[in-house]
């Protein structure tokens, strides 16, 4: 293995480790959305059937996708607090004296993230019957690949901000000032087509919007038909990717400019 | 106060010398430093800092809170980008080289590095990786460092649990995984019991004895730097003098007296007109530095007995060297108020 997978792979296996030992994050970061899911699901299904929704499908099946971004989301912020915590506690001081890059310690860090984000939510997806989804084993596989793709720009996103950041209470607001608007903008909650105009041009410009897409579409495929207007699933994937990437540049960009203290 | 002028000539010649003469044969000094300058914002750090250290030297930077000490550590261990002047460190650029400097430098940082929801075998594994060591050879080496260290029979507990002492040894068994030909340590001894203190730079010198490892602390504890072989100390931001600890004592003149007195400031005018000796005042005390000082003891409390509250008698120490240089106090850190 190079050195620099090396030091990647050992960043990542220290997040699992910890993971691990601290069960409470686990079920914490995974339960959560699904209470929320159940009781959202559950209490507007009846009664709720927002505009442009595709015909022959209930809100607890079209939520969904959308708390399966959530899952991804919390505990997306979740690994990254702990990046937060290492530079606070000391243990990011000697990595950063080690004969290592930024962008491979971000690296590490990312993948760490997303491993911890992206297993959760794969239990998530094997509740999809309940939401009424039959997958195919393919559908299946193909969800969760999409699912790793939005995981990791996830990740980076709350690096960047943790790289920044001193404190985990700072970390808190700003994560939620920005995330949750961004996952409430992707379509998770409602569909781009029965919005106001102005909403759905925030959501098209939304990143976010076309990793739900490709997800959407994944776990629908072979009733795209129902879809509505989504856009089409190869720009949803070429654009998920292209949010990935652009966000690792920017979380090891704002790690190589970080001060070390 | 420049440099040269600080460094009393012939006063730390084996060192000095032996710097001089590495530079000579072409052996590069573990540090070479020469007009080094660090501001944070407005406040300046360090202020026109120059010297070196020879290979296998035990150094110390001695000075309070705030004298620059761990500016300057944070720029020998990379972990701070250089501002002004030059800095070599194994003969590798600051500037420059720092990753190939980091493959033989071995930091130990005043806070603690270790993660403690791992065990102290998983801290040391996690290490390695970071400088590349994998496979039997990381096995070999965590092995010895647990030995060397007396680690061996925790290796499979969290660092959580362990005592602030074995901690302490976790980071220096980390440090020294990847044999590095220079180790630098931010105040070692930071929340160490007097025992566990002596211990640890017990191993210091071992190692410096055993591999011809090059140490450099910084530190604000005596004890500490009675054991190197030669200190620097730092005063806001400049280095005020560098030598051998003995010969920085040998500087005090003599003896030390210093006089605990209800009104110090007449009493030192009585000292000076009466007895024509110059005491000087410290944060409420008298200090004066006599040769034979017990005859000036017996003097001064013949004299003014009814205006003295106690008077002590010793040998310079190097906090009376400290005082000396700057004519202020060295004030305690938390670690030797605790």
């Amino acid at each position: 293995m190079s050195e620099a997978g090396l030091q990647a792979g050992t960043l990542w296996l220290r997040e699992i480790t910890r993971f691990c030992r601290q069960r409470s994050r686990v079920i914490g970061s995974f339960l959560q959305p699904l209470v929320f899911w159940v009781l959202l699901g559950a209490g507007l299904k009846a009664s709720f059937k927002p505009a442009g929704m595709p015909a022959g499908m209930d809100y607890f099946q079209y939520l969904y996708p959308g708390f399966i971004v959530l899952v991804l989301l919390f505990t997306a912020i979740f690994a990254t607090i702990s990046t937060v915590e290492d530079r606070r506690e000391g243990f990011l001081q000697s990595v950063l004296v080690a004969p290592i890059s930024r962008a491979t310690i971000v690296m590490g860090q990312a993948l760490g993230g997303t491993t911890l984000a992206w297993v959760p939510s794969c239990i998530f997806l094997i509740l999809a019957p309940l939401a009424g989804i039959h997958l195919s084993v393919g559908a299946a596989i193909f969800a969760a690949l999409i699912m790793l793709i939005i995981a990791f720009a996830l990740t980076c996103i709350g690096l960047t901000i943790a790289w920044k950041i001193e404190s985990t209470q700072g970390f808190h607001a700003i994560m939620n000032l920005i995330l949750i608007p961004v996952w409430l903008l992707s379509g998770a909650f409602w569909p781009i087509d029965g919005a106001p105009v102005l909403l759905r041009w925030t959501m098209r410009l939304n990143p976010l919007t076309y990793g739900m897409a490709a997800l959407r579409e994944s776990l629908y495929t072979g009733n795209r038909g129902e879809m509505g207007s989504l856009p089409s699933i190869a720009l949803s994937v070429a654009i998920a990717i292209v949010f990935a990437v652009v966000t690792f540049a920017l979380a090891a960009r704002t790690a190589r400019r970080a001060a070390a203290y | 106060m420049a440099l040269t002028s600080a460094v009393t000539p012939g006063a730390d010649l084996s060192s000095q010398a032996r710097v001089e003469e590495m530079q000579a044969t072409g052996v590069t000094p573990a540090v070479e430093i020469a007009g080094l300058s660090f501001d944070y914002g407005e406040r300046r750090a360090l202020n026109g800092v120059s010297f070196a250290i020879a290979r296998g030297e035990i150094f110390g930077l001695l000075g309070p809170n705030g004298g620059g000490k761990t500016t300057l550590f944070k720029l020998i261990s990379t972990l701070v980008p250089m501002q002004q002047g030059d800095a070599r460190i194994l003969g590798f650029d600051l500037r420059s080289d720092t990753i190939a400097l980091r493959r033989r430098l071995g930091v130990v940082f005043q806070h603690p590095s270790v993660d403690g929801k791992l065990t102290v075998a998983e801290n040391l594994a996690h290490q390695g990786r970071l400088y590349g060591i994998s496979g039997s050879r990381l096995r070999a080496r965590s092995t010895l460092m647990l030995e060397q260290l007396g680690l061996s029979a925790r290796a499979g507990d969290l660092v959580e649990t362990l005592s602030g002492g074995l901690k302490r040894r976790v980071e220096l068994a980390k440090s020294l995984l990847h044999e590095p030909e220079l180790l630098v340590l931010d105040e070692p001894s930071t929340g160490l019991d007097p025992t566990a203190r002596r211990e640890f730079l017990n191993y210091l010198s071992d190692l410096r004895d055993r591999q011809g490892v090059t140490i450099v602390l910084t530190t604000h504890h005596m004890e500490e730097a009675e054991r190197c072989d030669r200190i620097g100390v730092l005063h806001e931001g400049k280095l005020v003098a560098i030598a051998p600890p003995a010969d920085l004592k040998a500087r005090v003149g003599g003896d030390v007296v210093a006089i605990y007195a209800r009104a110090p400031e007449e009493l030192r005018e009585k000292i000076a007109t009466q007895m024509r000796v110059t005491a000087v005042l410290v944060d409420g005390i008298l200090r004066v530095e006599r040769p034979r000082g017990q005859d000036f003891v017996r003097d001064v409390v013949d004299m003014f007995g009814d205006e003295i509250e106690s008077v002590t008698f010793g040998k310079p120490t190097l906090e009376d060297v400290f005082v000396h240089l700057t004519g202020q106090r060295f004030h305690a850190g938390p670690a030797e108020q605790a």
